[in-house]
């Protein structure tokens, strides 16, 4: 089952990954153009259904890895994403039927779509989180325990890597973080190649209709000037949180991660109360007046209280109006492998998980 | 020490000329077509009055709208080369690909992309190859082309590429004018790329306009030298600002809000403008305006660069109010109010007619609004408040309580008290506010540069002393340098602690 992704999708493609890379996965602005250039050259990409996928169907995961500091000066060329993947088939001597991210949250979201552009394949409508987390290891294909190499990572200066094995997802995590370092802290990659059965047994899946249907949802709230916030909580069936104010931002840089904790002053329903968003790459936990009320695997989103767009980590700022909202996670990250992988303790919160969602 | 300041706006071209911190003389004129006849008339009203008698000016501020209206207007812009070193990187994203279709061709540009560059650890990305450059720059001449912009990848971390370009450039065409990205604007290739263009498509204009200043002080008989006011509330010689147009940009909020400091002596403080259609809420910090830290658009090109941080309200004291529902703009008559509005014999109803009828303002004919709704009046000034409040706590940056300063002919509009503010401060000669603030103002320097490998205390005062240099090269006293702002923000990923420091000092200008 293939379907022509329209022209008209990437905007709200972009709107809607940005607010499921819940602060993290950067912005997807400079993917964003690239697509659109590749749509105005002619080039049309198809979305397929994962269930589509033939058990020994090969697809290829990709995704940007590195900082998204860099990326703005790097302004990631398509077909170096394209090259990853050509790289890995030329290493596993098999084609690739299909393209898929690994995350659907932020500027990952496109980069699917830009490799699958340059190299005339499909989409698979799926990708391993359903949201942005910094690692490897947490993936779905990861929480299924799937084999995590070979990876293929390819540099702008012709320098391409592969890693053939490696001992666990951490170790592949560690290995290639190293890697994407010394070629600049950029790097297209090509994760370890999935079957079809195994897309269709762990992707999470339909996430691209899902984001795409999202960003519609706000930019047509925004055209019948309707909340936006009200859409988004509406469409995901979502939970308002917290709606207030930033008044203070604290970021540090370990061990790779961009760490802090945001604190917002409540307004409204909320006066008198304040919330603080710990974050490491994407917002973790939410405590508000020191009791944690939400956590990771649910999405956290930080919105713009008017126009609904989303707010990263790296982008929030005093005095910005914003609404905390709780999106459900996918079910798989909230199994016990996946609160492992993925939950608050996995973040250093010895916290245990605790679901807004009944 | 006496300077005359002009402020040439949309509407006003104001002038004031001032001893120290007296006021000798302030006249308003309209900005006329040509824009320097209404300098002369301002210029010559101010030098001709009495108390200018047996005065020596000692320099001149100029604050003009010409080079933003040259980019809206999409006129009076020259063709540019764009020469990027970045290859391989960026190839599917050459230079002004983000641009607006008409803006884009208005300018015309020849892109040329080239390789070179380098990574935030300041070692190459490739080698730059001279001989690419060369054969582009001989295409450029060709061509007839004399604007250049050049851009690089890091190039605000590391200069070298964008430096050696240059003069390579020059060695093909000696009479170019360049534009180098990392002298203008911060990291994010494309936004410092289209500042640096936009530059480059302005540079004949800048010339043309210091040029024609020059000849209307001439004319008047002045010979003191003269500066143009710049984005972050100082100013630079005109000859230095006439090569960075771009720097002038929002010159005008800016030299209102530099004003507003020096009429309440207040350094720390929130200002609102009110104009005609629209107010902008700023934030005074030591005295000057506060930085955007993020993408603001101009003409609709992405920026990033040293801009104030403004946020635009659509209210105004010819905001058209809906009788029916009380619903505040946002349209507005803008300059046509002395006809439209409903005090003025017009038959729209203005947010200036409700505040005649509430009796906080007289103009026009009150007897006009008499007949309005007293409900409707109240509640429409209780939802101007609301607007007013719920802006300016949006631009605080603490939750103190802070004053907040109103200026603009549409100031009376602004509550006596807002929620958040320790006082509503309104002051006299709030009229000339912008001039004023010409007059007044100093010399900065800055850096924003991502520092490696070195403590935090050693990064900023790397910075701190970059910041100095670029302030005594612009023409500032050693001596009276003061450090205005200090910012780092670790950056994620990168090892070896890097972090992104801004520093900013500013001076009073340097005589003799």
């Amino acid at each position: 089952m293939l379907e022509e992704f329209a022209e008209e999708h990437i905007e709200p493609l972009a709107i809607g990954a940005w607010i499921l890379g819940t602060g993290g996965g950067g912005d997807p602005y400079i993917s964003t153009l690239n697509l659109r250039r590749l749509y105005a050259e002619g080039a049309r990409v198809d979305l397929m259904d994962p269930m589509a996928l033939d058990d020994d169907d090969m697809v290829a995961v990709v995704s940007k890895m590195g900082a998204p500091l860099v990326g703005q000066e790097r302004l990631g060329d398509p077909v170096h994403l394209a090259r990853a993947v050509e790289v890995m088939e030329d290493y596993i001597g098999k084609r690739f039927r299909a393209i898929m991210s690994v995350e659907i949250g932020g500027s990952n979201a496109l980069s699917s779509f830009l490799a699958a552009a340059v190299l005339d394949r499909p989409v698979v409508n799926a990708d391993a989180m359903g949201r942005a987390y910094p690692e490897a290891q947490m993936t779905s294909f990861a929480i299924g325990n799937l084999p995590m190499f070979p990876l293929s990572l390819v540099d702008v200066r012709d320098n391409e890597v592969i890693v053939t094995r490696a001992a666990s997802w951490k170790w592949m995590e560690r290995i290639s973080r190293k890697v994407c370092t010394e070629v600049g802290s950029t790097a297209a990659t090509c994760k370890a190649p999935r079957t079809g059965r195994e897309v269709k047994e762990w992707g999470i899946h339909d996430t691209v209709t899902k984001a795409v249907e999202l960003g519609k949802a706000v930019l047509d709230a925004r055209r019948r000037h309707a909340d936006p916030v009200d859409a988004i909580l509406d469409h995901e069936g979502g939970k308002q949180l917290f709606r207030g104010k930033v008044i203070d931002v604290a970021r540090e840089t370990t061990g790779g991660f961009l760490r802090g904790r945001t604190i917002i002053e409540g307004i409204d329903g909320d006066r008198g109360s304040r919330l603080e968003l710990a974050f490491q790459n994407e917002w973790a936990v939410a405590f508000r007046d020191g009791e944690p009320v939400a956590m990771t695997p649910d999405l956290l989103c930080l919105l713009d209280t008017i126009s609904g767009s989303a707010i990263g980590t790296e982008s929030v700022r005093y005095g910005q109006r914003v609404t905390v909202v709780a999106l459900p996670a996918p079910a798989l990250l909230t199994t016990p492998a996946g609160i492992a992988a993925v939950g608050p303790r996995a973040f250093g919160y010895d916290i245990d998980f605790r679901s807004v969602f009944p | 020490m006496k300077r005359i300041g002009i402020d040439v706006g949309g509407t006003n071209t104001d002038a004031v000329l001032v001893d120290g911190e007296r006021i000798l003389a302030a006249i308003k004129v309209p900005t006329t077509q040509d824009v320097l006849s209404g300098v002369k008339a301002a210029l010559s009203h101010v030098i001709n009055a009495p108390a200018a008698a047996g005065i020596a000016v000692d320099a001149v501020m100029i604050g003009t709208t010409h080079f933003t209206n040259a980019v809206v207007e999409r006129a009076r812009l020259e063709r540019v080369a764009a020469i990027r070193v970045a290859l391989p990187t960026g190839r599917s994203l050459p230079p002004m690909c983000d641009w607006p279709r008409d803006l884009y061709n208005a300018v015309d540009p020849m892109i040329v992309m080239v390789h070179g560059g380098h990574e935030y650890d300041g070692s190459p990305l490739v080698p730059m190859n001279p001989d690419e450059i060369r054969d582009a720059a001989m295409r450029i001449r060709d061509a007839g082309i004399t604007s250049i912009a050049i851009s690089a990848t890091f190039s605000p971390l590391t200069t070298e590429c964008e430096v050696r370009a240059a003069e390579i450039v020059r060695s093909v065409i000696p009479d170019a004018k360049i534009t180098l990205s990392h002298t203008l604007g911060r990291i994010g290739l494309l936004e410092r790329e289209n500042v640096a263009i936009l530059n480059a498509a302005l540079q004949s204009l800048g010339k043309t306009t210091v040029q024609a200043f020059a000849d209307a002080l001439s004319e008047i008989g002045v010979t003191a030298p003269f500066y143009l006011t710049q984005n972050d509330g100082t100013v630079a010689l005109a000859d230095v600002a006439a090569a960075n147009p771009v720097h002038s940009f929002a010159s005008g909020p800016t030299n209102s809000m530099r004003g507003a400091a020096f009429l309440t002596g207040l350094e720390n403080a929130m200002v609102v403008d009110v104009g005609g259609t629209t107010s902008d809420i700023g934030c005074l910090i030591g005295g000057f305006p506060r930085e955007a830290n993020n993408i603001v658009h101009i003409g609709g090109v992405r920026t990033l660069f040293r801009m104030p941080d403004l946020l635009p309200i659509a209210l105004g004291g010819g905001t058209i109010i809906n009788p029916e529902n009380g619903a505040i703009g946002p349209r507005s008559v803008g300059y046509r109010i002395l006809t439209e509005a409903k005090v003025f014999g017009g038959s729209t109803l203005t947010t200036s007619d409700i505040a005649v009828a509430a009796g906080i303002v007289e103009m026009g004919d009150r007897d006009r609004v008499k007949g309005l709704d007293a409900g409707l009046v109240r509640a429409t000034l209780a939802r101007i408040s609301e607007m007013v409040a719920d802006n300016f706590d949006r631009m605080k940056t603490s939750a103190e309580d802070v004053p907040l300063i109103a200026v603009g002919g549409g100031a009376f509009l602004i509550p006596d008290k807002v929620p958040g503010a320790s006082e509503v401060v309104r002051v006299e000669n709030a009229g000339v506010a912008n001039a004023l603030g010409a007059a007044m103002a100093q010399v900065s320097g800055e850096v924003d540069q991502v520092f490696s490998g070195m403590s935090r205390d050693a990064a900023l005062a790397a910075a701190e002393t970059g910041a100095r240099n670029a302030a005594v090269a612009s023409g500032a006293a050693v001596d009276s340098l003061k450090t205005l702002e200090i910012e780092d923000i670790p950056i994620a990923y990168l090892p070896g602690g890097a972090r992104r420091v801004r520093v900013r000092v500013i001076g009073d200008i340097a005589f003799g």
